[in-house]
């Protein structure tokens, strides 16, 4: 059996990943996708837990986690459609109307 | 049904008839608005007789009774106290009595001027007020009643507000009498701090209990007694406080006669009378009150012998009577105090109101250099004027003559200072005499002055004259409670109110009979000289010549108003203008608040940098955000980790 140590690190790193591209990628789809990377990366560590100490807590927090990661992708996507269409470009760096 | 047992009824339904004409009397013709008017006061005094009634068929038990708790505040108590005592009485019966008079008087003199359902909504919140004044059983309600007297006469007095000279003497009266209404307020604390409580039966009785403090002897007593008294002067317009009360003939004649003469004027020498106890026991405050009410007997009828304005030389002879019922008050002749109060009362409105028909007649001029002969003219208003003057001036057996007798005779015979009181009171008596004779004989004797081509001199209609009559009647029998005293007999006013002012009458009422008819005789003697002198001046229509010496001082009233404009009102106003508004408003306050503004401005100017609208940094911002949270969290293993294990 897998130690519940390396399902930890491999999380770790999972949402080391996501984090640098979501601070420093340009691409809107991309900051999208590293969000999503972040949250499984959480999902992961809650099902490791959730192994090690033979309880289902963490299993139902993943369903949750899955259930507002579709929520937030329906309305994330929409969002980039939608940016898409306006400003023919999926740079972030272009969605700036709200700059002083 | 006992109407003592509801007695708040009483005082209730003028505010009735108040609200339903202020709200609705707009659109309201002349008639409903009489009807309201006329009928929640007539109402009123029907059911003041038939209490008055009551109490006198349950022997004169004063009645008291807490309708509704109104204030509760630790050890403070007071409620909407209502008691109806032989001097609540008395009061009662003037008020509602003379007050309704003035309302039927009012039906006639203002049928033709604007704003009809203001001022009958004005004149019935008056009544409301001074009904709760009398009927008060505590300082506090007593001071509602008092506070709202005066917010009607400043409503009243300046009716005609689109008049500058009657806002101006409206603001005037109002402010004047917040100086008085100060002085009570501080006596008020001071009662409550002494006797813990300021109910007139429960401070009363501690108070009898107490010593009284000497002549000269300054303690709590006397500086109440005094504070109160500063109260008075300004309602009852005494020196140095009665500015307001000659301005405040602005007003429509019948306030000047409900308002200014019989009743809300009186209401300092009701205060002194009802606490009379607090007076007996500070005999240096009875001495300033004897004083002051001398003084301004005395003054006040000087600057009334010049005045050319008939309503003027009523506002001061006011003032000079006022100063004699604080007299009577001061030498602890209380009930000949409120004698004169109620007598003035009958014989004053009645002076005001003929005034008001003479002004009528003539078309609304007040200067009495421009009536004369009139006495042919207007009959009913003529002899009912007569009856009044002669009942003011103080001959038998007309209801001054009592009253004022009773007074000048307490003042001789009490201990302190008594002859000089009575001389300078007797001597106002002459005065008295002179100035309104003078009235009559400028006004209805002497050729006319008036333009007789433009002025139409017409009779009052029936609405006015009929309340004269009435009150020229009681003008002359007003006083004959008193009759029997003259003959040896008893006084019954005196009798009738000594259970509750009569224990501290004792020292002022003795003196031999002789003594007193010796006096009665001086006191007509000196009216008849005041007569004569008038009728040898004025008989032949004296010019009015150009005003000289002494005559120039009292025409222009000691330049009194001069004087409180510069040592009192322009100092205040420079001070108002150059340092409560351009240092302390302007400069400090305003600063406050616009510093509160720009520190705001600052901060939001500073803090919105971060609000770059760059996507990119809100995420570095979210991470920020995230380690903070996180470091917060895991601080207990993070500390230990970093630092080392700090061992104490």
């Amino acid at each position: 059996m897998v130690p519940t140590n390396y399902y930890l690190i491999l999380s770790a790193i999972l949402f080391g990943l996501g984090i640098v591209a979501f601070v420093f990628k340009r691409n809107i789809i991309t900051i999208f996708m590293a969000i999503e990377l972040m949250l499984n990366a959480v999902n992961l560590a809650f099902v490791a837990f959730s192994q090690s100490l033979g309880k289902p807590d963490g299993e139902v927090f993943v369903l949750f986690v899955i259930v507002v990661a579709a929520a937030e992708a329906a309305v994330g996507l929409g969002i980039i459609i939608l940016t898409a269409r306006t400003r023919r470009s999926l740079n972030v760096e272009r969605v700036d109307l709200l700059k002083l | 049904m006992p109407i003592l047992d509801y007695l708040w009824i009483i005082p209730l339904l003028p505010l009735l008839g108040s609200a339903l004409n202020g709200l609705f009397g707009k659109n309201w013709p002349n008639k409903v608005v009489n009807t309201v008017a006329l009928g929640s006061t007539g109402l009123s005094f029907v059911l003041a007789i038939e209490a008055v009634r009551e109490f006198f068929a349950n022997g004169q038990q004063p009645f008291r009774r807490e309708f509704v708790e109104w204030i509760v505040a630790g050890t403070f108590h007071a409620g909407f106290n209502l008691q109806l005592d032989q001097l609540s009485v008395v009061m009662l019966l003037v008020v509602t009595g003379v007050g309704f008079l003035i309302h039927i008087y009012s039906t006639g003199y203002m049928a033709h001027e604007g704003g009809y359902y203001r001022f009958f909504s004005y004149l019935n919140l008056f009544m409301f007020f001074m009904l709760i004044l009398v009927l008060a059983a505590n300082f506090v309600l007593l001071f509602v009643g008092w506070e709202g007297v005066g917010l009607c006469s400043y409503l009243l007095v300046g009716f005609y507000f689109l008049r500058k000279s009657a806002a101006d003497a409206g603001k005037k009266a109002f402010i004047v009498n917040r100086i008085g209404d100060f002085g009570f307020m501080l006596g008020m604390f001071l009662i409550f701090r002494t006797f813990h409580s300021l109910d007139f039966s429960a401070v009363f009785t501690q108070l009898a209990t107490l010593p009284p403090e000497n002549m000269g002897q300054f303690g709590v007593l006397t500086i109440a007694a005094l504070l109160l008294f500063v109260g008075a002067t300004g309602k009852s317009a005494q020196i140095p406080l009665y500015v307001w009360l000659p301005d405040a003939m602005e007003g429509p004649t019948p306030v000047s006669a409900l308002i200014h003469a019989a009743t809300m004027v009186t209401a300092g020498v009701y205060v002194v009378a009802r606490s009379h106890l607090l007076y007996t026991h500070a005999p240096s405050a009875m001495y300033v009150v004897a004083v002051v009410g001398c003084a301004t007997a005395f003054f006040a009828a000087t600057i009334g012998l010049v005045q050319s304005d008939i309503k003027k030389v009523l506002a001061y002879s006011t003032v000079s009577q006022l100063g004699y019922m604080f007299l009577g008050c001061g030498v602890g002749a209380f009930s000949a105090g409120i004698f004169h109060l109620m007598t003035h009362a009958f014989f004053k409105a009645l002076l005001f109101l003929s005034a008001g028909s003479v002004i009528h007649a003539v078309g609304g001029e007040q200067d009495m250099w421009k009536m004369g002969g009139l006495a042919s003219k207007i009959k009913v208003t003529f002899w009912c004027m007569l009856f009044g003057t002669i009942a003011i001036a103080g001959f038998p057996p007309f209801a001054a003559f009592f009253s004022k007798d009773a007074i000048l005779f307490a003042a001789y015979n009490s201990e302190a200072g008594g002859k000089t009181l009575y001389a300078v009171g007797l001597l106002a008596a002459v005065l008295t005499s002179f100035y309104v004779f003078r009235l009559i004989w400028l006004t209805f004797f002497t050729e006319p002055r008036y333009d007789e081509h433009h002025v139409h001199v017409h009779e009052s209609p029936k609405n006015m004259t009929v309340p004269l009559m009435i009150l020229a009647f009681l003008s002359l029998t007003g006083g004959w409670f008193a009759l029997p005293a003259l003959f040896g007999g008893k006084d019954y006013f005196t009798d009738f109110l000594a259970p509750v002012l009569g224990s501290v009458e004792a020292a002022g009422t003795e003196g031999s009979a002789s003594l007193e008819h010796t006096l009665s005789l001086v006191a007509v003697a000196a009216a008849t000289a005041g007569l004569l002198v008038a009728w040898r001046m004025y008989t032949k229509g004296a010019k009015q010549g150009p005003s000289t010496g002494l005559h120039k001082v009292l025409y222009h009233k000691y330049y009194i108003d001069e004087l409180y404009q510069a040592v009192v009102v322009s100092p205040l106003v420079w001070v108002s203008t150059n340092v409560l508004w351009k240092v302390i408003d302007v400069g400090f306050i305003d600063g406050i608040v616009n510093g509160v503004g720009t520190v705001s401005r600052a901060i939001g100017d500073t803090v919105r940098q971060t609000q770059s609208g760059n996507t990119r940094s809100y995420a570095v911002w979210v991470l920020v955000g995230a380690i903070v949270v996180f470091a917060i969290i895991f601080w207990p293993i993070l500390h230990p980790a970093l630092f080392g294990e700090v061992r104490p």
